[in-house]
């Protein structure tokens, strides 16, 4: 028996279109990343393990996952309340503020990064309030969660939005007229609804956090053990020609990432069979 | 959730109450303020900041940093990669959306999930290896140098990082658009007796126009404002290898904050050009789309 590939049609240039996509995709991104592995592959077991799990590099991991779980937690909260207000209510500027959310996306990272270097440093807007208060926010892992939060906002805002809009008003009629009150009809008819939804936002933030650069490096002042995320570990190491570190680190950091590729596929086939 | 409530076949003769399904007013209010609070204070302030911080010795000082040599030896280089990568990547966006959403074919996920891969990587490791492919250690360096080709530490490595981090953005914005509109029309054209480059001319692309306008403005976006994955791979030569992001990264570790600020101001400008746009285009794709769902095709954006 011969197995179709393809199922025939009479629209033309599969060849050429499918033929171009595979090859342009291997050359700018999968020879890229074979190379990657193989050349941690080339290293070996041992030399690979002691490189990522040096204690500096573990310091790293811990920081950057730390600040991330962080900052997509509170984009998980404050987002949730973003996204609800502009899906539910009407306002002035409220078109303007919808576009408004997308500004991380669209803000070069290193712009946003001495930007809020400037606010929270104890000369800045923010910083010189809260500095004589005992909370140095810049270069301390609370400025590298300010930028995360920055940076995560939109993934949580723009995941939900359409999970709100789908939101089923019956059925919270339907609660209403059962004697709920609203906040019963939130935490037991909404939230369940909508978490899928959030979660996958939440991951998503997460992720963008794990792998940032740009945004973080100016406000987290960079002292090893400290302030040094993992991105920025993986460049130190390049630039003392620890090619094997930096590679150690960069195959971590590439794991995390797909693991979460994986939960956040998971996620959005569960929030649509839920709707 | 919704199948554990009865809903009534039959319509009731009950005044549809607004206030059963929304909050007190105060509640209304308190949750405006609050979001508002959070967008102004994490969102607005760091953009407000750029532009105060640039302006904040004068006009004079302002442009005076602007028409520097080496800041626009960077525009310059800025502009040159954004105007290689967005039209390569364009290119691939549409050929890989047509085949993705015009033909049924086995691994269609698996090649949709590579498509999207760049997404996931930290762009350190996007321009990590570069330098592992075309470094002195790497698999063609000593091959290049033998040629004195250089790619690393130079344009062709800058634009290959470039290249890598903004490679999903036209592609996904075409392949639900045109999985939305089907196929119908494209087989419709070629039963009439168009050729393949006329079908796409006249029936495929006047369908997708804002959708793929709207994938080049935010691959531009990006390509111009990538800082990580170019700051790996360029070397940080004045005047030489820094684009417009690097360089704001120099003039900050210099203290030179005027200038640092002035240059970040030009790219907030193209960020806040990049929302306009997105805003407009995205609203004529939501048309289109919903055309698209109206035709004899159906089926709505995941």
């Amino acid at each position: 028996m011969r197995i179709a590939l393809r199922q025939h049609s009479v629209v033309p240039g599969f060849g050429l279109t499918m033929g171009f996509t595979l090859l342009y995709l291997s050359l700018i991104v999968l020879i890229p990343l074979a190379a990657l592995l193989l050349k941690s592959a080339g290293v070996g077991w041992d030399r690979f393990w002691a490189a990522a799990t040096d204690p500096r590099v573990l310091a790293s991991y811990r920081l950057s996952f730390g600040a991330s779980l962080a900052g997509a937690a509170i984009n998980a909260a404050f987002g949730l309340v973003v996204a609800w207000v502009l899906v539910r209510y009407s306002f002035p500027g409220k078109n303007l503020v919808d576009a408004i959310v997308d500004l991380p996306f669209a803000l070069p990272t290193a712009v946003s990064g001495i930007a809020l270097t400037g606010l929270y440093g104890a000369n800045g807007w923010i910083g010189r309030w809260l500095e004589p208060l005992g909370i140095p926010v810049a270069y301390t892992p609370l400025g590298i969660t300010v930028a995360l939060c920055f940076i995560g906002l939109p993934f949580v805002v723009r995941t939900l939005q359409p999970a709100i809009e789908d939101l089923d008003r019956e059925t919270e009629e339907a609660a209403a007229s059962l004697g709920a009150s609203r906040l019963q009809t939130f935490l037991r008819v909404i939230l369940p609804t909508i978490l899928p939804a959030l979660l996958t936002g939440f991951a998503l933030a997460f992720a963008r956090g794990l792998g940032e650069y740009g945004s973080v490096v100016f406000i987290s002042g960079n002292m090893p053990g400290k302030t040094e995320i993992a991105p920025l570990l993986i460049v130190t190491k390049l630039e003392q020609y620890d090619y094997v570190g930096a590679c150690a680190i960069a195959v971590v950091m590439l794991a995390a990432s797909f693991v979460l590729l994986l939960v956040i596929n998971v996620l959005q086939w569960w929030s649509r069979r839920h709707v | 959730m919704s199948e554990a409530v009865l809903i009534p076949t039959t319509p009731m003769a009950r005044p549809r109450s607004d206030a059963a399904i929304s909050e007190p007013a105060v509640v209304r209010w308190a949750l405006v303020a609050v979001a508002m609070l959070f967008l102004g204070l994490f969102l607005v302030l760091p953009l407000v900041a750029v532009f105060v911080q640039a302006l904040e010795k004068g006009v004079g000082l302002y442009l005076k940093s602007l028409v520097d040599r080496d800041a626009l030896a960077a525009v310059r280089l800025t502009l040159l990669t954004a105007l290689v990568v967005v039209p390569l990547n364009t290119v691939f966006g549409v050929a890989a959306a047509w085949a993705i959403a015009k033909f049924e074919f086995t691994g269609k996920q698996v090649l949709t999930t590579l498509v999207d891969l760049p997404f996931s990587i930290s762009p350190v490791i996007a321009g990590l290896v570069f330098v592992l492919l075309f470094g002195r250690d790497g698999w063609l360096g000593p091959w290049l140098e033998a040629r004195d080709l250089k790619v690393l530490f130079a344009v062709p490595g800058i634009v290959l990082a470039t290249l890598f981090v903004t490679f999903p953005f036209v592609a996904r914005e075409l392949i639900p658009l045109m999985q939305a509109q089907g196929a119908e029309e494209e087989e419709a054209a070629r039963a009439l007796g168009a050729g393949g480059w006329q079908t796409f001319r006249r029936v495929t692309l006047p369908n997708v126009k804002w959708g793929l306008l709207y994938g080049v403005i935010l691959c531009n976006g990006r390509a111009m404002g990538e800082f990580g994955a170019v700051s790996v791979v360029s070397g940080h030569i004045r005047g030489q290898t820094n684009t417009m992001p690097l360089h704001v990264e120099i003039l900050y570790n210099e203290y030179n904050l005027v200038a640092a600020f002035a240059v970040a101001s030009l790219l907030a400008m193209l960020a806040l050009v990049t929302l306009v746009l997105k805003s407009v285009l995205q609203w004529k794709v939501a048309r289109q789309l919903a055309l698209a769902a109206d035709g004899p095709a159906g089926g709505r954006k995941p």
